[in-house]
């Protein structure tokens, strides 16, 4: 079932001239590449049981004032929300393209591709700001600003409640497509150097693997907080 | 970590597909199915996160411990929302066998320590007074 | 191809090894090494293990009376907050594996180091880090809420250093996160050749194990302690009955990952007394695929009885009586490890080193500390000793008289290989005596006072219960004892101990390959295994291998 290391490693690479990304404690760059992917893969675990906490309180108050929650949520802009998502799948798009140039060598490719999915990433977070001030705006913070009249008063504090996850959720992933953005950043400078190719293209591909899953994440969280009773609306 | 042949053709397909699902989605939302919405909305988001994961994630073309890994993941998500559920589904009915001395109140018991006169969700509980 | 063998393992290795290359701050501090990273977290642990012990010895100071007549209350709650934070999240979670496992995961399987060696560098960093917030709040006043961080009491009303403590907790949870992360991918992909998964050391099992609970437990306690200080910081209301929040769920979240957090103190340890056990019996485990197998058994089962913890807090019955049955379950591989290290005893040529002292010690206490976690996992009875002090006997069964024994059991066997020096056997065995005896007079009257209704975390006691509090108490100061002396006495062998051959104990393992201590990159040579894990059948005792005799 599982892998024994590659029997290569054992014997001199005596003659073999060392890729130049290849890492002391490595063998070989294949084994270099698993372990990062397998790396990689492993952070992903755990990011989706971090998001998972988020998911379990989302579930469990939901489930208990599902009407209020519907109320709530005809306050957050689907428009908005919608387009976030069509944004954030084009950039998975962009992303898959631009490790699809480094792996049939299509080296200038791979920094257009990279600067595109850096832009439509930035453009999600600009709609975000944007409806993190209207929600400032309508009093829908949850705390001082929070407006508690603009609901019944046993509506107010559940209603309050989903604004807290909303921004909990969306915050937290928010900062996640910040720190996506700071990786492809890197990435274009390490592209721009011309360090990827068709014979090591590993961080991208890393990366991908992240942005992906960050997608992966607002797949959800779009239905699950925007579109609560929107027939309703 | 993609062994096949690369080609532009799956990515350009699933975005398509990804784009309809978010339409869909959205479309499906505009319609009271009653407790169907959300199901549907799931399966939805779920068949958009397998498509990404399978081919934009390259998991297709992946090794066997690599979609462990992600069966393993999710399977744990399940286990911590399952099973946490688990308590909070039978409150109710323990509530009934231990002679809980008030009504909880809302659907589904909160599980409160004392009268702390919490929340109440008249749209859904039985006892609604008035509409919204 | 032969195993990379050192050409004479009898004479004391010499020449550059780990420690002696490269000298100064700088070489230690941005060391890749794993090795080198093991010895600062050696440091480190060791560091907040004496402030744990502090409290500790507060605590027993004030409970030799039944008023609280030495500190304050709310003073004496800050103190057993900060005992079990120091201890938990700074000692236990980190010590078997950031030490000895940072130090020996790669040497055992044949790797030049772990996949990822900037990152355990960096998995140190973010454990300092995390424990200078921590110390940062313990100076300015602590919490009181107990390790525990229940709410509403962590969110709303406690009023000590809450946001810090659970900064400084938030970060040490990623500390163990990519040593986790690190360990699985180095065991996946780094073994040498003829390494195969059933070749591999007991200790590479427990510590797979123990990685695979630290990527999927972790992750849920950092994003609720995230919760938790946006509540406090926003006055959010997730976990807020008045704000239609529920403080059950803020247990739910804790404990989905600190009931795996105990498997994850305790399987190390598992795996360094299986190691212990064979070479000190000279003998192959017994049952060794079972043994390896329970340990993945007790990982998975370890994620689905987290509310037992939760009986009394208005769970539903329900609940409470499915996670009741698998607590009994859970503890079944357990005692399936137990059976096989006592069977592998049976006809071993045993000796008696200081590290089978505390293997012994282990198997034993273990067993009893095991044994009345089947006892409260017994819903019926858990109502009556919830938040007794048999609760507390019984953790300090498992994490003292277990883990703490297997740790230290592990560092006297692995020391001459980690430090190329021997600790002088006599002071050694002193220690253990001191620690076992110690343990057993601290921790074993808090059975009887549990049982007699005496509750945890109080700084009072009725007077019924000085006799055993007091005892207790005398049973801390020669446990303190047996704690300090191994600090003396080991740090007297750096200077002063006769210095190593590459395989002292005439184990088997490819740590026992390679010279005392070892070289940077651990191998001159890639080995290539070719037998099991305890092949000790060519390994009859000589006069060569006297173990600890050899040392006086």
């Amino acid at each position: 079932m599982f892998n024994p290391a590659p029997s290569s490693g054992n014997v001199s690479v005596a003659g073999q001239v060392h890729h130049p990304a290849l890492q002391h404690h490595f063998d070989t760059l294949e084994q270099q590449k698993e372990s990062s992917s397998l790396g990689m893969w492993m952070f992903l675990v755990t990011e989706v049981l971090f998001f998972g906490g988020l998911f379990a309180t989302y579930v469990l108050y939901r489930l208990r004032f599902p009407g209020v929650f519907a109320e709530a949520s005809h306050h957050l802009n689907v428009p908005m929300g919608a387009l976030n998502t069509a944004v954030l799948i084009c950039s998975s798009l962009t992303m898959a393209l631009a490790i699809y140039a480094a792996q049939v060598n299509k080296k200038k490719a791979i920094v257009p591709w990279l600067v595109a999915t850096i832009l439509l990433g930035a453009t999600f977070l600009v709609v975000k700001a944007f409806e993190y001030k209207e929600k400032f705006t309508h009093h829908l913070v949850p705390g001082p600003n929070f407006d508690l009249t603009q609901f019944s008063p046993d509506h107010a504090r559940p209603a309050e409640m989903f604004f807290s996850l909303y921004f909990v959720m969306t915050g937290v992933h928010a900062l996640h497509m910040i720190i996506g953005i700071g990786l492809l950043s890197w990435l274009v400078v390490q592209s721009r150097k011309g360090r990827f190719d068709s014979t090591y293209y590993n961080p991208l591909e890393m990366s991908g693997l992240y942005w992906h899953f960050v997608d992966i994440v607002w797949i959800f969280l779009f239905p699950l907080l925007y579109l609560l009773g929107y027939h309703a609306r | 970590m993609s062994e096949h042949q690369p080609s532009i053709r799956p990515y350009i397909l699933v975005f398509l597909a990804l784009m309809v699902l978010t339409a869909a989605t959205v479309l499906v939302a505009k319609f009271d199915l009653g407790a169907a919405n959300d199901i549907v909305a799931l399966v939805i988001a779920v068949t958009k996160a397998t498509l990404v994961v399978l081919f934009f994630m390259h998991v297709k073309y992946s090794t066997r411990l690599t979609k462990l890994t992600v069966i393993g993941s999710v399977l744990w998500l399940a286990f911590l929302i399952g099973v946490t559920m688990m308590d909070y589904a039978s409150r109710r009915m323990s509530d009934e066998v231990r002679g809980a001395p008030y009504e909880a109140p809302g659907r589904g018991s909160a599980g409160q320590l004392g009268d702390v006169g919490g929340p109440t969700d008249p749209v859904s509980s039985p006892a609604a007074a008035d509409g919204e | 191809m032969s195993h990379a063998v050192s050409t004479d393992i009898h004479a004391p290795s010499s020449g550059t090894n780990y420690l002696n290359n490269g000298y100064g701050l700088r070489s230690w501090l941005l060391t890749r090494d794993h090795k080198r990273i093991a010895i600062l977290y050696l440091l480190s642990v060791t560091l907040f293990f004496f402030i744990g012990g502090i409290m500790a010895m507060l605590i027993r100071l004030e409970l030799l009376t039944p008023e609280g007549d030495l500190l304050q209350a709310d003073t004496y709650n800050r103190v057993f907050s900060m005992h079990g934070i120091s201890m938990v999240f700074f000692f236990l979670i980190p010590a078997i594996p950031a030490v000895l496992g940072n130090f020996l995961v790669p040497l055992m399987i044949g790797a030049k180091d772990l996949a990822f060696p900037r990152i355990n560098l960096l998995s140190w960093y973010l454990y300092m880090f995390g424990g200078a917030f921590t110390l940062w709040a313990m100076i300015h006043g602590g919490v009181d809420t107990g390790w525990t961080f229940y709410t509403p009491l962590s969110t709303h009303y406690a009023q000590g250093q809450v946001m810090m403590a659970a900064l400084g907790v938030f970060i040490a949870g990623f500390s163990s996160i990519l040593t986790g992360l690190n360990f699985v991918v180095t065991i996946h992909r780094m073994r040498a050749p003829g390494m195969t998964w059933f070749r591999l050391p007991l200790f590479i099992w427990s510590h797979y194990a123990t990685s695979l609970i630290m990527l999927l437990g972790t992750p849920v306690i950092a994003v609720t302690i995230l919760m938790l200080a946006a509540e406090r910081a926003f006055h959010l209301g997730l976990f807020d009955p008045r704000l239609g929040g529920d403080p059950v769920l803020f247990q739910h979240l804790f404990w989905f990952y600190s009931h795996p957090a105990v498997y994850i103190m305790v399987l190390p340890a598992m795996g360094v007394v299986s190691e212990l056990i064979a070479a000190f019996s000279r003998k192959p485990v017994f049952g060794y695929k079972i043994v390896a197998i329970a340990s993945i058994a007790i990982a998975v089962l370890g994620f689905l009885v987290w509310g037992h913890h939760m009986f009394v807090s208005g769970q539903s019955i329900y609940a409470s009586t499915v996670f009741s049955l698998l607590s009994m379950l859970v503890a079944i591989p357990s005692a399936v490890k137990v059976f096989n290290w006592t069977a592998t005893l049976y006809e071993g040529s045993v000796s008696w080193d200081t590290p089978m002292l505390y293997a012994l010690g282990f198997i034993g206490l273990f067993t009893i500390g095991g044994l009345t976690g089947v006892m409260i996992g017994t819903l019926g009875i858990d109502i009556h000793l919830h938040d007794t002090y048999f609760i507390v006997a019984h953790f300090h069964y498992v994490m003292v008289g277990g883990t703490i024994m297997a740790y230290l059991g592990g560092l006297h066997y692995w020391w001459p290989k980690i430090t190329g020096r021997k600790y002088r056997p006599f002071w050694a065995k002193i220690s253990a005596m001191l620690v076992f005896v110690g343990f057993n007079l601290t921790f074993f009257p808090q059975f009887l006072l549990g049982y007699m209704g005496m509750p945890r975390r109080y700084w009072s006691y009725a007077p019924e219960f000085q006799v055993l509090n007091v005892l207790s108490t005398a049973g801390a100061s020669i446990l303190g004892i047996g704690y300090l002396l191994p600090a003396f006495y080991f740090a007297w062998s750096m200077r002063y101990g006769e210095k190593s051959e590459d395989n002292p104990w005439g184990a088997v393992g490819l740590e026992w390959q390679t010279s005392s201590p070892p070289p940077t990159f651990n191998f001159h040579e890639t080995p290539i295994v070719t037998h099991d894990a305890y092949d000790y059948h060519d390994q009859r005792p000589t006069t060569a291998h006297k173990g600890e005799a050899a040392l006086v």
